[in-house]
């Protein structure tokens, strides 16, 4: 049994259920990120969790403790909200303390409380503004702050940085992963960007339609997609999924798959995958652009580098890198190569092609296949 | 707002602005006109106006038609003037108007942030009774103050009008509530702030502007209320608009025109007021929500 256990929980809005059997457990101090695109039911799940939207079946539990019934403000959460929802008649220092008072801790501590967090924080300049007068980064601080001042069990966070602009969407992304180093408080949080997902999280929940599509930590996400749409929402680029066919050659299993013009392309999977009693199988292969690379930017660990000749549809460099699109299979693959190498839209270029982190899907289900 | 409206101005000549304002001083004459016969009117002594001279300035100033008519002119048998109506009048809207705004906020409040099963059917309900016609509701009304005990007392004419003012006290507050975040609310919720908390801590310092136009609204619809006045009020209870008739309509002697004037603009100078201090919120009390920011 975990911290917070979600067990079997269900969300229905009269007839229509927006959140499918879902169960989640983590330990203490993890940092669980619900991702997933819009309408998925991510803020619905947080809200559950909160107690601000009763479950339909199932059970939540913090710390062993059943939440159904609970009101939120017994439930000992604190919880930043994507519009930040600060009290508008109120200054930041009265914000901030809000919750302590209603919790009715007497008004010196609640005075040392706040002075507390403004310094972790460093607003203690604006604790008489009111939030009006505030920009969006330091209205999300004192969100912040309204949170860190009650010392919960679990924080919760809707979507904390969607409303700030990119620079600062990095520089907090930072500073939220370091309050959670230093405070080491469960952390639920919620947003639509798998980058903030890979980059905070210890633990990811993938959400699709109301349906929790995978659990796990970053790298297993990463690199073991559980199935077509977590391999495609989550990296960026994302990854590559094109057709191929699954045969056998020297009992070794290969994935068989078209280039540009007609020319087919063998690509040898490591040994020991089993992939051999699936000869004849039609898959979706699966690479990370970064598995697709010039031959000498090719990972000298892998077991099974295959170079490919393909033709190079566009280039667009980026600066540390340059992305390389080609075809497999009819389906746009794109490369990540390093920027020095010469290559040239139209031309025909050597593709290395890191089979070791080749992940294998099901046409039809959309799953993987192991 | 105010740069969308120097925007959308639509550039004119001089010439046609001089038609323009030629024509607004004209309306604005003719619509103070009859405030400025009633002025003119109750200034000066009866024997002016029965000379004919309704238009004409006073030859000779006087207060005696307005202190008549505040304490001595004859109301139905009795020369009390409308001094004790007024206060009737006053002890019947305050809190009329007080208790009307603080439910309809209430109402608004659990309508919008604390809804439930039905709520939409309830607010239907309430909607429509105000548009229930006064007279429909003349005898069952009276049936039921007689029931109680109220009828004929000011806390009957109280109740009367606060079982009509709700309907839009609730129509007021329940669409300006729609707009407030309700993410405000349930950090409220989390912060362990109870329901009558957030009503008093989170919502109700933000409801100056809608408060403001439904105090105007509820002020001038129960001060200037005449036929719930004059059906559910005994001789004593009288709110000012019924004394008012009374005076006008006492056919004992002369008719006392500058006193009438006096006792007509008695009768309206509280909801002028109310306009005067209160009258630039509600225009923006209308327009909140409208305009974002
Ligand atoms: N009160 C409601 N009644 C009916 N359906 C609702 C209600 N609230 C939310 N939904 C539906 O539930 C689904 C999940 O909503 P939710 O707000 O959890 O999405 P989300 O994943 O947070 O999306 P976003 O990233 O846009 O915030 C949506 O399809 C939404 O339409
Ligand atoms: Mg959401």
């Amino acid at each position: 049994m975990g911290f917070l256990d979600i067990k079997n929980a269900t969300k229905s809005y009269g007839a229509v259920k927006v959140l499918h059997e879902t169960d989640i457990s983590i330990e203490e101090g993890e940092f669980l990120v619900l991702v997933g695109p819009s309408g998925c039911g991510k803020s619905t799940l947080l809200n559950m969790i909160a107690g601000l939207e009763n479950i339909t079946t199932g059970d939540i539990a913090i710390k062993g403790r059943s939440m159904n019934g609970v009101r939120p403000a017994d439930r000992n959460i604190a919880m930043v909200f994507q519009s930040y929802a600060l009290y508008p008649n109120m200054n930041v220092g009265q914000n901030i303390v809000f919750g302590l008072e209603m919790h009715g801790v007497p008004k010196p501590e609640r005075d040392k409380a706040m002075k507390e967090v403004a310094e972790l924080l460093q607003i203690e300049h604006l604790l008489d503004r009111k939030p009006g007068q505030l920009s969006g980064g330091q209205r999300q601080r004192v969100a912040m702050g309204r949170a860190l001042v009650r010392d919960p069990d679990v924080f919760l966070f809707d979507e904390p940085l969607s409303n700030l602009d990119a620079k600062l969407r990095v520089d907090m992304r930072t500073e939220i992963k370091k309050l959670h180093q230093k405070l080491k408080t469960t952390i639920v949080y919620v947003t639509h960007d798998q980058i903030e997902a890979l980059t905070l999280s210890t633990r990811i929940a993938v959400m699709y339609g109301g349906h929790v599509q995978q659990l796990g930590t970053p790298k297993e996400i990463y690199d073991n997609p559980a199935n077509m749409f977590v391999a495609g929402f989550m990296g960026s680029p994302s990854m590559n999924l094109f057709p191929a066919t699954i045969a056998v050659e020297n009992g070794r299993a290969v994935a068989r798959t078209k280039l540009v013009g007609g020319a087919e392309a063998t690509l040898p999977f490591a040994e020991g995958r089993g992939f051999e009693r699936h000869e004849g199988r039609d898959i979706v292969l699966g690479l990370r652009p970064e598995a697709i690379t010039d031959r000498d930017g090719a990972d000298r660990n892998s077991q099974s580098v295959h170079v490919v000749e393909a033709h190079v549809e566009v280039t667009e460099p980026a600066g540390s890198d340059t992305f390389v699109v080609t075809q497999m299979g009819g389906k746009e693959v794109t490369g990540r190569f390093r920027a020095d190498v010469d290559v040239q839209a139209g031309q025909s270029f050597p593709f290395a092609i890191n089979m070791d982190k080749a992940v294998v899907f099901d046409p039809e289900t959309e799953a993987r296949i192991s | 707002m105010s740069s969308n409206a120097t925007a959308t101005v639509v550039r004119t000549g001089a010439g046609s602005r001089f038609v323009i304002y030629t024509l607004l001083i004209l309306f604005c004459l003719y619509y103070l006109l009859p405030l400025y016969v009633m002025v003119v009117n109750s200034l000066k002594p009866l024997s002016e106006i029965q000379a004919g001279g309704m238009m004409s300035l006073p030859e000779e100033w006087t207060v005696a038609p307005w202190a008549s008519a505040w304490s001595t002119a004859q109301i139905g048998v009795e020369a009390t003037g409308l001094k004790p109506f007024f206060w009737n009048s006053i002890v019947m809207v305050v809190p009329a108007v007080a208790i009307s705004t603080v439910l309809g906020a209430l109402n608004g409040y659990v309508l919008t942030k604390w809804r439930f099963r039905g709520d939409t059917i309830i607010f239907g309900l309430l909607l429509f009774g105000c548009f229930i016609p006064f007279q429909m509701v003349l005898i069952p009304m009276a049936r039921m103050l007689g029931i109680v005990g109220l009828a004929g007392t000011v806390p009957g004419l109280i109740f009367v009008h606060l079982v009509y003012g709700i309907g839009f006290s609730t129509l007021y507050f329940r669409n300006y509530y729609q707009q407030f975040p309700t993410e405000l609310v349930r950090a409220a919720m989390i912060d362990g702030a109870g329901f009558f908390t957030i009503f008093r801590r989170i919502m109700l310092p933000s409801s100056g502007p809608i408060a403001v136009v439904c105090v105007i609204w509820q002020f001038t619809n129960i001060w200037n209320d005449f036929l719930f006045g004059a059906s559910f009020s005994d001789f004593d209870s009288q709110p000012m608009t019924v004394a008012l008739n009374n005076l006008v309509q006492s056919s004992t002697g002369v008719k006392e025109y500058n006193v009438h004037f006096a006792g007509a603009i008695m009768a309206a100078l509280p909801t002028l007021l109310v306009y005067i201090v209160a009258g630039r919120y509600f225009v923006r009390g209308l327009m909140a929500g409208s305009v974002k920011g």
